[in-house]
């Protein structure tokens, strides 16, 4: 059990916890880029933040991509709804963060690291430029990293200011450019066309801590864990109604039950998978994998016991999606109120089978047609509910109004 | 507001730009400093730095508008945020929102007329393990309940008057 330096999150045994810093970054040093790169290929490692690519590949590209200024960029936006394990990782693992950044310059070439810290997240900073300056002193960054001759690298935090689909990695590109955050279309992808217009790459901050540990014990026992597909381990971001809630740390390929049971969570009716993004999946599933050929998700799970009200919870997505989109592109722009109205009317018992086959509809429409992910997941959560739940969320009665007392006439 | 006090402005954004830089990526950290150090960004700081950066005033808007801790209007010394996503939502969030509401005697998206005190909602503030969650400016509250919305508005009162963001004068601007 750690506890955050903010405030106290239950956890597992964390991997985390038994890496010394140095650990890592020494043994990545100690090798040309392009074997260290090897490693992190040879480990499997895909990306945590959400949509699984591999991080190799992405390094690899970065590093072939040509450029005299390379840009390293730690996605710390963790926005995505019942996620905070990144939180959990930058209050006590920022050094293995910082690392996996500087070991990601090593292998691409770059100079400047950035961290996107989250307006959230404010609390957390003067913590993380204290481990910041830590490195520097120890010459772990800055102009000789660890002793290597030509081998500079530096890493600055700049804040978010409270927009979701900054997470998405153009959209934070053009914020760190002092632009709205709207994504970019790709390609160009910011291998080639990042920062400024240079090569970068993007990361989640549990990615970053995990090219560490892979550097420190070797590609050979991270393969060793999960599945053949989805290697390692993965940190889980977990509430709602278990007795456990925390981050927990297990390996890829877990079952939902078998999540369930570590948390307490067993009575769970549902469990909502990758947070408003993601899918609501029914205790007659619990058998299925969370994997990346799966269910994927960036960590989060939400734990719905037998009382709670499922069209309450997809409403409350598509409240966060409206507010939260862009606005940039049509399917999701109008999509996204459609499906609000959809719910509404479900919730009122107003909804017919015609209509409701229409809004499953759209929903696959935004999932095809939106620019980027906020739109192409928003209506996710809904369509699962629609699929496992349609006894719950069809013909409701609602119940009456009390009618209005009548006004004493004294 | 008096000529003396923008020129005053003025100087302070030229002093926050010889730190922070005048290319268009300095836009964000430099309005995040007016916002922390105002409350708001007023129309006449937008002209300002839209003039320093040599962009136009629109393109500035354009940007403190598209972000949620970017405001036109004056905020509170204080600004709570208090979640309204998912889990926040399962743990009691409303009976937090309605004894914010009576306690401060205002509703979401409003101001005290004292100027101390701001609520809004906020989206998934990353303390889901332990909501109902809500932020008082930077800081962060967990396993909020309606019993103790009151000692938290009085511990703002108290402990955070004396490093306070700005002072009422400043937040005219
Ligand atoms: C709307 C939206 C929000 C996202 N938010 C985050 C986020 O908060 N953190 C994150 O690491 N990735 C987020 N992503 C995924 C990023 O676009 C990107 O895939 C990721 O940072 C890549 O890092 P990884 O390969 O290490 O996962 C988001 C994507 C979308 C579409
Ligand atoms: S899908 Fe939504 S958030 Fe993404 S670009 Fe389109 S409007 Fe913006
Ligand atoms: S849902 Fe409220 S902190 Fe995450």
């Amino acid at each position: 059990m750690t506890t955050s330096a903010a405030v106290q999150t239950t956890t597992n045994r964390l991997t985390f916890a038994a890496i010394e810093a140095g650990q890592g970054l020494n043994a990545a040093l100690k090798q040309p880029p392009a074997d260290a790169l090897r490693q992190v290929a040879f480990s499997g490692l895909r990306g945590r933040g959400g949509a699984g690519f591999s991080t190799s590949l992405k390094w690899e590209l970065a590093a072939k991509s040509a450029g005299e200024r390379k840009y390293v960029v730690c996605n710390a936006d963790e926005g995505e709804p019942g996620t905070f394990k990144d939180r959990v990782i930058l209050a006590d693992f920022a050094d293995l963060v910082f690392e996996g950044m500087t070991i990601g310059a090593w292998v691409i070439g770059a100079a400047h690291g950035i961290v996107y810290l989250r307006a959230e997240y404010t609390y957390l900073r003067p913590h993380l430029e204290a481990v910041l300056q830590r490195r520097r002193d120890a010459g772990l960054l800055g102009s000789a990293v660890a002793g290597q001759n030509g081998f500079a690298f530096d890493i600055a935090i700049r804040m978010g200011s409270g927009a979701y689909v900054c997470g998405e990695e153009t959209a934070l590109i053009e914020s760190l450019e002092g632009q709205r955050g709207e994504p970019r279309n790709r390609p160009p992808f910011p291998i080639d066309t990042g920062f400024l217009g240079n090569p970068t790459i993007v990361n989640n901050v549990e990615t970053f801590a995990w090219v560490t540990c892979i550097l420190a014990k070797g590609a050979d026992w991270f393969k060793g864990l999960g599945t053949e597909k989805s290697t390692g381990h993965k940190l889980f971001s977990v509430s709602g109604d278990c007795a456990r809630p925390g981050v927990y740390e297990l390996p890829m390929g877990i079952t939902v039950a078998e999540l369930l049971e570590e948390v307490g969570g067993e009575a769970a009716k549902a469990v909502q998978i990758g947070g408003a993004a993601g899918q609501c999946v029914p205790a007659a599933r619990f058998d299925r994998t969370i994997a990346y050929e799966d269910i994927p998700t960036g960590g989060s799970v939400i734990v719905l016991g037998p009382q709670r009200d499922l069209l309450r919870m997809s409403r409350n997505f598509l409240e966060f999606f409206l507010e939260e989109s862009c606005g940039q592109c049509t399917p999701c722009r109008e999509g996204i109120p459609k499906l609000l109205e959809g719910v509404e009317l479900l919730q009122n018992g107003r909804c017919s089978m015609t209509y409701l086959e229409e809004l499953c509809g759209l929903g696959e429409t935004m999932q095809q047609a939106s620019k980027c992910g906020l739109g192409q997941s928003a209506p996710n959560a809904l369509l699962s509910i629609v699929e496992h739940f349609q006894d719950e969320i069809l013909g409701r009665v609602v119940a009456k109004r009390p009618p209005a007392r009548r006004e004493r006439t004294a | 507001m008096l000529l003396t006090e923008r020129e005053r402005l003025r100087e302070e954004l030229l002093q926050l730009i010889g730190q922070i830089g005048r290319d268009r990526s300095a836009l964000l950290p430099l309005l995040q400093e007016v916002q922390r150090k105002y409350c708001h960004i007023s129309e006449y700081c937008m002209q300002v730095i839209a003039d320093l950066l040599d962009i136009h005033p629109v393109e500035v808007h354009s940007v403190v508008s598209f972000y949620s801790f970017l405001d036109e209007r004056p905020q509170g010394q204080f600004v709570i945020r208090l979640c309204r996503t998912a889990t926040c939502d399962m743990a009691g969030k409303d009976h937090v929102a309605r004894q914010l509401r009576n306690d401060l005697r205002i509703g979401f998206g409003q101001t005290t007329p004292d100027g101390k005190f701001s609520l809004d909602w906020a989206n998934c503030l990353g303390m889901c393990d332990q909501g109902p969650a809500m932020l008082v400016n930077e800081r962060i509250f967990t396993r909020v309940t309606p019993e103790k919305v009151h000692g938290i508005l009085a511990e703002c009162r108290q402990m955070f008057g004396a490093h306070a963001t700005s002072s009422p004068k400043e937040r005219q601007i």
